[in-house]
């Protein structure tokens, strides 16, 4: 069946969903298997629309749940198709039990996260906690800080994803309403170079191969199982982040456009830096300008891969700084947060004796201003000041009532 | 056949049925298959099997009710005839006992250690039908 392609401009207004959309639609998606949920739904439903108009080639599968969705995006993955979809929040934690079959099948499925905060109490702004619900599942997980950059890690997810060394899925996440549903101008590729970035779909062991057929979805006990998830864990930490810096690298002399597995901002020279995920890095960046006016050397780190996790180069952005904040936007529930985990584990064996503190902020979409950026900066300076920490390891940012952290 | 080693699997929960390319599977009967080493018809399955069926041919109609109903495809017939039990697969849920309409049935179930010739010596008699 043919399908007609788009014109688009060079610069289209575009909010982060409907950015992923028409990333999806120049991917040539054999199939999409979704079920919609706020704040991702305009991703599928613009697809879906893309679908009706005849833009699109593949399968548009409307399912009953998001563990449909994701069951039926594994089953056409298995059969040999690319294949995609996006959810948030509740969806992505009824897709939890999914996710783990899709990445311990080695089935390159990208999967867009419109990150939403995880009940109870209900809640459907931006927030980390299905991203962080996700990190343990074997997925390569790619961070957007902006439309531009939903549109953009797309095409990155399925050129790794779909490497025959990596046959790992993808998400890529983006901030509820923050990037979801705010416009904002996106420099796009046409049809046939963003295609061709991605290249056809190569399968392998496709269950339509009729002339050797395979059985997907195994079962291995103590004899086998240890090796699979061993070589896989292998393979993510390993293969994946030469592939995700080729593809980068490909992509800047396509589009001019620059990504790093992490993210450094007025690093340089830095004494303090602010480590955070999505929105929040923009806001970091603008703060840490001013700060430096104000005579302090701030610096910002975005983290763009977070699974698997950039333990070297988040350890070599980091070795020159004195003091550190982990900005944690989920609730560690039980422990100091993801961030300060991870950070204080690429740190801790090296030469490198920062003093770092953790921040839990923007639940359920609370905001993150510059104003708490100050105050974060400033406490910073004044840990390298009196050379210790001068706060609780572990703060709340904007929250009423008495100060709840535990460390 | 060398058994695969444990680096040598392909990536993903995912084995292959047979060796090689395959033409014409459902016309190949199973003993002419080229089932591989992952293939489960290439492993016996029936570890916990505590009863079997044991087949006596001498009163078998060859009906293939067995062969419809056996859940694991264990009953082995050709040319629409009753051959005898695939032991590798059997588990011995007895239903293939449970559906024989002969009499005396033509399967019936005996422990695991059962000597078959022993007791096809010993096969129940016709029973009358009560009035």
């Amino acid at each position: 069946m043919a399908f007609d392609k788009v014109e688009l401009k060079d610069i289209e207004v575009w909010d982060g969903n409907y950015a992923a959309a028409q990333a999806l639609r120049q991917c040539q998606i054999d199939v999409v298997a979704a079920y919609p949920i706020t704040p991702s739904t305009p991703i599928v439903e613009g697809y879906g629309a893309m679908k009706a108009n005849n833009l699109v080639e593949g399968e548009f599968v409307m399912v009953e749940s998001e563990h449909a969705a994701m069951s039926g995006c594994i089953g056409a993955a298995a059969a040999g198709g690319r294949v995609a979809t996006a959810t948030s929040s509740q969806g992505f934690a009824l897709m939890v039990e999914t996710l783990y079959q899709a990445s311990g099948m080695r089935l390159p499925i990208v999967l867009n996260v419109v990150n939403r905060a995880l009940a109870a109490p209900l809640n459907v702004n931006g927030d980390h906690a299905d991203m962080y619900l996700g990190r343990d599942s074997g997925w390569i997980q790619l961070d957007a800080y902006s439309p531009q950059e939903a549109y953009d890690m797309n095409f990155i997810a399925f050129k790794v994803s779909e490497d025959h060394d990596v046959r790992l899925p993808c998400m890529v996440h983006q901030d509820g309403f923050m990037t979801s549903h705010t416009a904002q101008g996106v420099h796009t590729m046409d049809d046939d170079t963003a295609y061709g970035f991605v290249g056809d779909y190569k399968p392998m062991n496709d269950m339509l191969d009729f002339e050797h057929p395979v059985t997907h979805g195994v079962q291995t006990e103590e004899d086998w199982h240890f090796e699979h998830k061993a070589r896989q864990h292998n393979d993510l930490m390993t293969k994946v982040m030469p592939k995700v810096e080729a593809a980068f690298a490909e992509f800047e002399k396509l589009t001019g456009r620059k990504y790093n597995p992490v993210e450094k901002y007025d690093m340089d020279d830095a004494d303090v830096a602010v480590v955070c995920m999505g929105t929040s890095v923009e806001t970091a960046r603008e703060v840490a300008g001013e700060m430096r006016e104000k005579g302090v050397k701030a610096g910002v780190v975005g983290i763009r891969v977070i699974r698997p996790f950039p333990f070297f180069e988040i350890g070599e952005a980091l070795k020159e700084i004195k003091a550190i904040a982990a900005l944690d936007r989920s609730s560690p529930n039980g422990a100091p947060g993801m961030l300060f985990n991870e950070l204080a584990g690429a740190l801790i064996n090296t030469d490198a004796n920062p003093m770092l503190s953790g921040f839990v902020y923007g639940l359920g979409g609370r905001d993150l201003t510059k104003k708490h950026l100050e105050e974060i900066y400033t406490q910073l300076q004044a840990n390298v000041d009196a050379g210790k920490l001068t706060t609780p390891q572990q703060q709340f940012i904007g929250v009423r009532g008495p100060k709840l952290q535990f460390l | 056949m060398a058994n695969t080693g444990w680096d040598e699997f392909e990536i993903g929960a995912m084995l292959r049925t047979f060796d090689g390319k395959i033409d014409d599977i459902a016309g190949t009967k199973q003993e002419d298959r080229a089932y591989s080493q992952s293939s489960s018809f290439s492993a016996s399955v029936a570890d916990w099997r505590i009863e079997k069926p044991v087949f006596n041919k001498d009163f078998c109609i060859d009906c293939q009710f067995c062969w419809v109903y056996c859940p694991d495809m264990s009953i082995i017939a050709r040319d629409k005839k009753m051959i005898g039990i695939d032991m590798d697969h059997c588990k011995g849920c007895g239903i293939c006992v449970e559906v024989c309409p002969t009499n005396p049935k033509s399967l019936l179930m005996f422990p695991e250690q059962a000597d078959e010739e022993t007791e096809i010596a010993g096969w129940p008699a016709k029973e009358k039908k009560e009035k």
